[in-house]
């Protein structure tokens, strides 16, 4: 595992060769904070992390569509299930808007694709988690949604344009997931007992995977270090998940619920909130592919794909027979 | 040179998409997307781009058909407009205090 000490070693020993024109004109438009676009020279590192990190986001969004969708059918009444059907369709939105802009990077939709249902690829270890209650609709927007947002908003300012404009149009549309979540949470605990449980069962099983949202702890994050240098990220894991647990505090109190971890408080002191260590191993386990659900989530992709083929294939062949059509009118 | 994202290995051609916002603006690109061909092309922004009334008006173009300048000559290309601040209203001081100039 390279670790930021290592990186320093490296940037070191590649100082010594003058950097050539192109490498300073990217350096100088990083340096000023401004924006690199597709067509502009860009190190070859740089290409090849955005294309890691914008098509995993991808995929998380496509994948994530799974969990929600378990409750379309079941949702309690009709507006929830048509706010719920809004809000997944949401989902396969975002995953194009950043499949798109990946493919500004060289990158074809189809080797994406590929990447995604061969298990080569990640996705966000959060959605390889079984959503069994009607509360878990709420926990996942309240706090699933709430750390998306947390990480995205700091996106926007990505210093590749085509994530960045991607990244303004999610956080545009990613807010009103959060609040539905809340309201589905807050309507649970003014419910009955059982109600109640079952919203405070839904917040304890999704509150440490939401924390673990954000990636390793800052010293044992491979790639955050040489992200931040570049301006692909602006904050880091650690000090995004600070912010979250912050937000998360207050709003705990307007919905009656508690949060899972009892060394949970401020410190006034250092102005940061104490917690417990998140479980690092249960975390490492699931991007490994062996989380609770993670089978079900790929193979279901997989089946998607395999058996939406005919759509794409009678779609190109209606595309030819109309272009047939209009060339024998011309 | 063609428009980024374009590549001949795709399955279905690249549309860029334009859309209007209102009445007396003009298209402004939003973004892109695969389709099977024009119309397609245009259901399919009008599901992806304007779900929450974001425009009146869609265009698509196939990306292939974007030429685009070239982004190594751009200091080159643009250079003619360098230097020639007289073209800026702001360059004229010596008007300054006198009414409706």
């Amino acid at each position: 595992m390279t670790t930021p000490a290592d990186l320093t070693a490296v940037t070191a020993a590649a100082s010594v060769e003058p950097p050539s024109p192109e490498q300073e004109q990217f350096d100088a438009l990083i340096a000023a904070d401004s924006r690199i676009e597709p067509r502009d020279w860009m190190p070859d590192d740089y290409r090849r992390t955005l294309i890691r990190q914008m098509s995993q986001h991808a995929h998380s969004e496509i994948i994530g569509m799974q969990p929600e969708a378990n409750w379309i059918t079941r949702a309690p009444s009709l507006k929830r299930k048509a706010i719920l059907m809004a809000k997944v369709q949401d989902e396969a939105g975002h995953g194009l808007y950043l499949y798109s802009a990946t493919q500004t990077l060289g990158i074809t939709r189809d080797e994406m694709t590929e990447q995604l249902i061969s298990g080569k690829a990640r996705y966000s270890s959060i959605f390889n988690y079984p959503t069994p209650t009607w509360a878990d609709m709420g926990a996942i927007g309240w706090l699933v949604d709430g750390a998306a947002i947390c990480n995205q908003v700091p996106l926007c300012r990505c210093s590749f344009g085509p994530y960045g404009r991607a990244m303004v149009r999610i956080c545009k549309e990613e807010s009103f997931h959060q609040r539905q979540g809340f309201e589905i949470l807050l309507e649970m605990m003014h419910g009955t007992e059982a109600q109640q449980r079952m919203a405070q069962d839904a917040v304890n099983r999704w509150y440490w995977p939401s924390l673990m949202m954000f990636g390793p702890p800052d010293d044992d994050s491979p790639n955050s270090a040489r992200s931040m240098a570049w301006n692909i990220k602006r904050f880091s894991n650690d000090a995004l998940r600070q912010r979250f647990v912050s937000m998360l505090v207050p709003q705990a109190e307007v919905l009656g619920v508690t949060l899972p971890d009892p060394k949970l408080r401020f410190n006034d002191e250092t102005g940061l909130y104490e917690m417990s260590e998140i479980d690092w191993d249960e975390f490492h386990e699931v991007l490994a592919g062996r989380g609770p659900c993670n089978a079900q989530r790929l193979a279901r992709r997989r089946a998607a794909h395999e058996d939406g083929a005919w759509v794409r294939e009678a779609a190109a062949a209606y595309a030819r027979k109309q272009a047939a059509a209009a060339g024998e009118v011309a | 040179m063609p428009t980024p994202g374009d590549s001949a290995a795709e399955v279905w051609p690249l549309w860029e998409v334009f859309i209007r916002a209102n009445r007396g603006l003009s298209h402004v690109h939003v973004g892109s997307l695969h389709a099977p061909d024009a119309a397609m092309a245009v259901r399919n922004a009008r599901d992806l781009y304007t779900r929450r009334g974001e425009g009146v008006s869609i265009w698509v173009v196939p990306a292939a058909m974007v030429t685009t300048s070239d982004p190594d000559a751009k200091g080159a290309f643009f250079e003619s407009s360098a230097g020639k601040n007289y073209r800026h209203a702001s360059y004229y001081t010596k008007s300054e205090g006198v009414k409706h100039l």
